[in-house]
């Protein structure tokens, strides 16, 4: 996880939702009783601690300095190309879990729209990374600050730590994530 | 010497694949013709007789061009008479994304009775020239003895969810530095927007 925003807004499903996710998940078990993927599922889903920041709370957590390599991805649910390459995230943190490589998902999903949109999204993908909400509008002011040559299309990814920082304003295939981590953890 | 020359090419390449950036403010804006939703053809050359032209690249889905779409509408009530009209054009794949196909771009231009023309950059060449990069995204473009030169790039103002609380107008506020006879400023701006669907 990263690290602790104290002022941040923080959204927690409630206990009522929590207890309905719970039986619905009951009564989907009793149909895919076999699947163990689904346990790790029904975990997390319980436990939607999704954080609203704006820019201030926000940068911090792109200038880490620790010996973790550190991915922050700028996505939307409306977002096609973002959409189609969430699933190489999820896979980069499946394959990195032992290496100190640490996803931050920084959804730019408006904040009225997390329940309806973004929760039901992570929870149909499956999603494990962290996921962040980005609610500032003053992007003019802040997109300069994650990077220069940054106009503000999605997706975009910057990539940080031990030395290492690359902002990629583009769409990535897993196996070019791959080829830019695998050298960050050869030493 | 050629080894350097080539290292530089391969890095300038790398550096444009690596980032598209809009063309710089003051250089010479690259012409288009383009179909418009209603079938007729679009140059940019047509507008010679205005005093600009503010380009936008725009589509239908994307959510920042539906929280910006009637401001940018007002954009042309307000300065189209004044000698800067506004002109659509939508670059997006519509493969990737059947909403924006040209079926798909005349039902909007009708629902929502855009006053100026909504242009299918087919091809997608248009949009490379100008270094567009995502939708909604403007490229003001100063008429300069019949030759266009880009005066402001960037985005309508800096609040999209709430026209009432916009502090800074940028668009609004770079066409009536022109027709003051000033140069905008700032000059570009940058704001998320849903990035521009390239062919395969």
């Amino acid at each position: 996880m990263f690290t602790d925003l104290s002022h941040s807004v923080i959204y927690k499903t409630n206990g009522m939702k929590a207890l309905m996710l719970f039986l619905i998940s009951l009564v989907i078990s009793s149909f895919n009783s076999i699947d163990n993927s689904y346990l790790g599922f029904n975990e997390s889903a319980a436990n939607y601690d999704i954080r609203i920041v704006d820019f201030q709370q926000l940068q911090p957590l792109l200038q880490i300095n620790n010996d973790t390599i550190y991915v922050v991805n700028f996505w939307a649910t409306w977002c096609g190309p973002c959409i189609k390459e969430i699933p190489y995230f999820e896979q980069l943190g499946n394959e990195y879990k032992n290496k100190k490589l640490k996803i931050l998902m920084v959804s730019l999903d408006m904040a009225d729209d997390l329940e309806s949109r973004v929760i039901p999204f992570m929870k149909k993908n499956n999603m494990k990374n962290e996921v962040i909400i980005l609610d500032d509008h003053q992007s003019n002011r802040w997109i300069p600050l994650v990077d220069e040559k940054w106009t503000g299309a999605i997706p975009a990814t910057l990539i940080y730590g031990n030395g290492f920082r690359e902002f990629y304003p583009k769409e990535f295939t897993f196996s070019e994530l791959d080829e830019i981590l695998k050298p960050l953890f050869t030493n | 010497m050629k080894k350097e020359y080539f290292t530089l090419i391969a890095l300038v390449l790398i550096t444009l694949s690596m980032s598209a950036q809009p063309i710089s403010v003051g250089s010479q804006a690259p012409n288009f013709s383009l179909k418009n939703v209603d079938g007729a053809t679009v140059s940019l050359s047509d507008y010679a007789s205005e005093k600009g032209v503010m380009v936008i690249f725009s589509c239908n889905p994307c959510p920042y061009v539906k929280a910006y779409e009637d401001r940018m509408i007002a954009l042309h009530n307000e300065f189209a008479p004044q000698g800067y009209p506004v002109v659509f054009i939508n670059p997006n794949d519509d493969v990737q994304q059947p909403e924006d196909s040209m079926d798909k771009m005349r039902e909007r231009a009708s629902e929502k009775n855009y006053p100026f023309p909504y242009l299918k950059d087919e091809d997608q060449q248009v949009y490379q020239a100008y270094g567009a990069t995502r939708t909604p995204e403007i490229f003001l473009l100063k008429n300069e003895g019949g030759s266009f030169v880009v005066a402001y790039t960037g985005t309508v103002d800096d609040n999209y969810k709430d026209a009432l609380a916009v502090e800074e107008a940028y668009a609004s506020n770079a066409v009536k530095a022109l027709l003051a006879g000033k140069n905008p400023d700032p000059a570009t701006t940058v704001a998320i927007g849903c990035g521009i669907k390239k062919k395969n």
